[in-house]
């Protein structure tokens, strides 16, 4: 590259007392190029980006932009010099309408300090333009989907002229098809002579969206290279520092009774006629785009949303609807898709989380003591290697690995019958990802029934013993474990119904690159 | 995996030793305070020292020491209710009302305390099942109970009640000026002390005024949680409106009026965060108490009613202050503790 670095680290270091959260960390952005970033939780990475958008102060190293040193007191100064950053969950003010939210703050005025709304709006209009979406400039953010927000925040730093766009995991949220219209955006900022930065646990999307990658282990610089000459497994080693046999070890299950017989379930507008039952010893995959369906059916299953008609049956005999206590009685356990608001009570001790599924067990003589709590925390705390000093430590104090650890403790507390989980590895490390993998495959060995929702192909193809695939609320396809192909899989993803899967391939290409425009 | 008995414990129970967790917190900084007044008052204030003093404390804070119990409940739940001090006044009308037509006194003191029950079932019923805010309704009902509990008497007071109800406030465990109706207060405080930290129903309302969405995903029933704390709000305002009758032998629509603000304030100054999910019972007797002998010190050397509003309020909001001051610590630190584990 001939061209200078917009922006340089170099050997940058922060500690917080005694705690280095990066010891050395190096990047060089480059105008017209989009760089990975990539590395296990706790490598340094968002401390790295939290230096760069001015949030901390590095403790040693140099900070270059556009060739001059910069420092950074705040992330005010860090915007006005041209760097935004696009975090994965962004915030809006969700009654604000998406000019006023682009402008927040600095709001065009005319002579009389009266704010210029037409201004506001044209340059929105323009700017929605440019980036080719249709978003209204006059609708309150709220309801937005997580991608849309995005391109808001996109069309802020685009309209402060930022030379330097880092992205903090956009696409851990977004369907397929807003992966892809991010993307198209991406790029096109990229032509524009911008420098991005992305950061990803997904290597599929590293692949094809960027140029150069970084990786980065246990705060220090590893590698960067050119993404034409490096492959996912030298990247996955270079990330853990050691060999990665496979990341999906599935072991064969003999398949039991059957635990979950789910039939003709509806709720209108959400998913309609949902049949599917999960056997003992059995992990089943509910693969589909996001927004499908999917969370809502395993929510209604569990009794925390509603449905009309149909029936849940665990173990033959049937659950009431919209009680999860009764769900819970039955044994089911429920890991859920955000474990921030629904698995975890962030504020709480990790021994009372853990302890919230199986509370009413340790109550003696109608009494329950912090130490009944303690000591059965204990027990499941150790069984899944939560890393913490102490079991009244806040869960929000862990890391997203070891709060998701909480959350199977708690669940696996309970000894489930059916444990369904949502997600199970989403924003959590490689290394973490396969001993959560490693976990569920052992449980689904020793007879439990795992119901698996995902939104990551190789881990429904890797994990699942069979895939229930869904599209706009019903299910589109029953697929076993040979018949389960990313093509297969995808297609049913995307039609409504499934014709022979012969000519199928072809039209799965086409498919995509229509919806991802 | 299977489950692993453990032989040895791997984590502390504990960050921090036993003397760190239970004197350094808001609840026990109140206590402190609260010994410093008394000791302060007893030394400074003229005849402040004598048994009356706390005859008279305990009897006047009886109905808040009663009210604070559940309001600390629905507080932490993440709600509030604002017309506890009309139940009390509806209650009292009744009362009376039910007296003044010839029935037993028993039969109206019952109807006191049904009133309450029946007007927080109103007010769990609209907060939970139609989803309206706490705030909201009991604003509503507070006008609306106030409403009934004057309309009811009209220009009329109702006194003259039989002396063996009316004197029962009135007895005092002799010697000691407490009142007799203090060993039930405390039978009381005992059973909130266990719904809220003994029982799986109290570890539920904490999860559901600190995140309601993963309580219910922990098949904690939000809805009926919250409507009992209502419903317990309303019936120890029932009982509060029938103490009120008997202590002063009168039953009037007024009673009661800003008791609720006496309250709240009250438990927030004890530890009781308004946003829910934090607080305790303990903490919020000490919050009555404070309140209630400050007032009853600063009244006795003669202090006027308006300049002890204006202390007690600034006490709370430097309570409060100090409260808000000591979490912003705790949060930066907590902040670097989690970069130690996660510098991610």
């Amino acid at each position: 590259m001939s061209q200078a670095p917009t922006l340089q680290l170099r050997d940058v270091s922060k500690h917080f007392g005694q705690v280095t959260a990066l010891a050395s960390g190096s990047i060089e952005l480059y105008p017209g190029s989009i760089h990975a970033l990539i590395g296990e939780n706790g490598a340094g990475k968002s401390t790295l980006v939290k230096i760069i958008a001015g949030l901390y102060h590095r403790d040693s190293g140099e900070f270059l932009f556009e060739g001059k040193p910069v420092d950074f007191k705040s992330t005010a100064e860090s915007k006005a010099a041209g760097i935004a950053v696009i975090y994965q969950e962004p915030t809006l003010f969700p009654d604000l309408s998406v000019t006023e939210n682009v402008f927040m703050g600095r709001q065009p005025v005319n002579r009389f300090f009266r704010i210029n709304r037409s201004a506001m709006r044209a340059e929105v209009v323009q700017l929605m333009e440019r980036l080719g979406v249709g978003l209204d400039p006059d609708r309150p953010t709220r309801g937005l989907s997580i991608a849309d927000q995005q391109i808001i925040e996109i069309a802020k730093a685009i309209s402060l002229d930022a030379k330097v766009l880092i992205m903090d995991e956009p696409t851990a949220a977004l369907s397929g098809v807003e992966v892809e219209r991010l993307f198209a955006v991406a790029r096109q900022l990229r032509d524009e002579g911008r420098a991005l930065m992305f950061i990803s646990h997904r290597f599929n999307e590293v692949f094809s969206l960027c140029d150069t990658v970084t990786v980065m282990r246990d705060g220090n610089y590893v590698s960067t290279v050119a993404i034409k000459d490096t492959n996912e497994h030298q990247l996955v080693t270079q990330m853990v520092g050691r060999e990665v046999t496979s990341l999906f070890p599935k072991l064969d299950t003999e398949v039991g009774e059957t635990v979950l017989e789910v039939h003709g379930l509806n709720s209108p507008g959400v998913f309609a006629d949902i049949d599917l039952h999960v056997d003992a010893g059995e992990i089943v995959g509910l693969s589909g785009l996001v927004g499908a369906g999917r969370s809502e059916v395993a929510r209604a299953i569990f009794g925390v949303d509603p449905y009309t008609d149909g029936q849940v049956q665990l173990l033959g005999k049937p659950l009431p609807a919209r009680n999860p206590a009764a769900a819970m009685a039955a044994g089911i356990g429920f890991v859920p898709e955000d474990r921030r608001q629904q698995g975890l009570v962030m504020q709480n001790p990790i021994a009372t989380n853990i302890t919230d599924a199986i509370r009413g067990s340790l109550v003696k003589r109608g009494v329950i003591t912090h130490k009944a709590e303690n000591a059965a925390a204990q027990i499941w705390a150790h069984n899944l290697e939560v890393k913490t000093a102490s079991l009244d430590a806040k869960a929000e104090t862990l890391s997203g690995g070891n709060q998701q650890k909480v959350v199977l403790a708690k669940w696996l507390a309970s000894n489930p019958k059916l444990l369904i989980i949502d997600e199970p590895t989403r924003g959590i490390d490689v290394g973490t990802k396969s001993e959560v993998h490693r976990r569920m495959s052992q449980l689904a060995k020793e007879g439990m029934a795992i119901l698996m929702i995902s939104s990551e192909l190789p881990e429904v193809l890797g994990m699942a013993d069979r895939v229930y695939v869904m599209h706009e609320g019903r299910i589109t396809a029953e697929l076993s474990r040979d018949e389960a192909t990313p093509e297969s899989v995808m297609y049913a993803a995307t039609h409504s119904s499934v014709p022979a899967p012969a000519a199928v391939e072809i039209e799965v290409t086409e498919t995509i690159v229509e919806t991802g425009k | 995996m299977s489950e692993r008995v453990l032989d040895k414990t791997y984590y502390a129970d504990y960050a921090k030793p036993l003397w760190r967790r239970t004197l350094i917190n808001r609840e026990s900084a109140i206590v402190v305070l609260l010994f410093a007044v008394i000791i302060t008052a007893c030394t400074t204030v003229p005849n402040f020292a004598e048994t009356i003093t706390i005859y008279h404390i305990l009897q006047n804070y009886f109905t808040a020491l009663m009210l604070a119990l559940p309001m600390c409940l629905v507080m932490i739940t993440g709600d509030i209710d604002i017309s506890v001090g009309s139940m009390v006044g509806l209650s009292c009308s009744l009362t009376g009302v039910v007296y003044n037509a010839g029935g037993p006194l028993e039969v109206g003191m019952l109807c006191g305390i049904a009133v309450g029950l029946l007007g927080g079932l109103v007010n769990g019923l609209l907060v939970t099942r139609i989803g309206l805010p706490a705030l909201a309704v009991t604003l509503g009902t507070m006008a609306l109970f106030r409403g009934l509990a004057v309309g009811m008497l009209g220009t009329t007071t109702v006194t003259k009640f039989p002396e063996n109800w009316t004197m029962i406030p009135q007895l005092e465990i002799t010697g000691t000026g407490i009142p007799v109706v203090m060993i039930f207060y405390v039978l009381l405080a005992g059973v909130f002390v266990w719904l809220l930290h003994f029982t799986t129903f109290g570890r539920g309302i904490y999860a559901i005024g600190l995140n309601a969405q993963a309580a219910t995903f922990s098949g904690v029933n939000s809805g009926r949680t919250r409507t009992i704390a209502f419903v317990l709000a309303g019936g120890l305002a029932g009982l509060g409106g029938v103490y009120w009758t008997l202590l002063r032998g009168v039953a009037r629509g007024d009673t009661g009026d800003g008791l609720e603000l006496q309250v709240i304030a009250a438990i927030v100054l004890g530890g009781v965060s308004v946003f829910g999910g934090v607080g305790t019972i303990w903490g919020s007797i000490a919050g009555v108490l404070l309140i209630g002998t400050l007032a009853n010190a600063l009244q006795v050397v003669g202090i006027t009613a308006d300049i002890i509003k204006i202390i007690t309020g600034g006490l709370l909001i430097a309570a409060v202050l100090a409260g808000s001051l000591i979490t912003w610590i705790n949060n930066r630190r907590a902040k670097l503790d989690r970069l130690s584990t996660d510098g991610d």
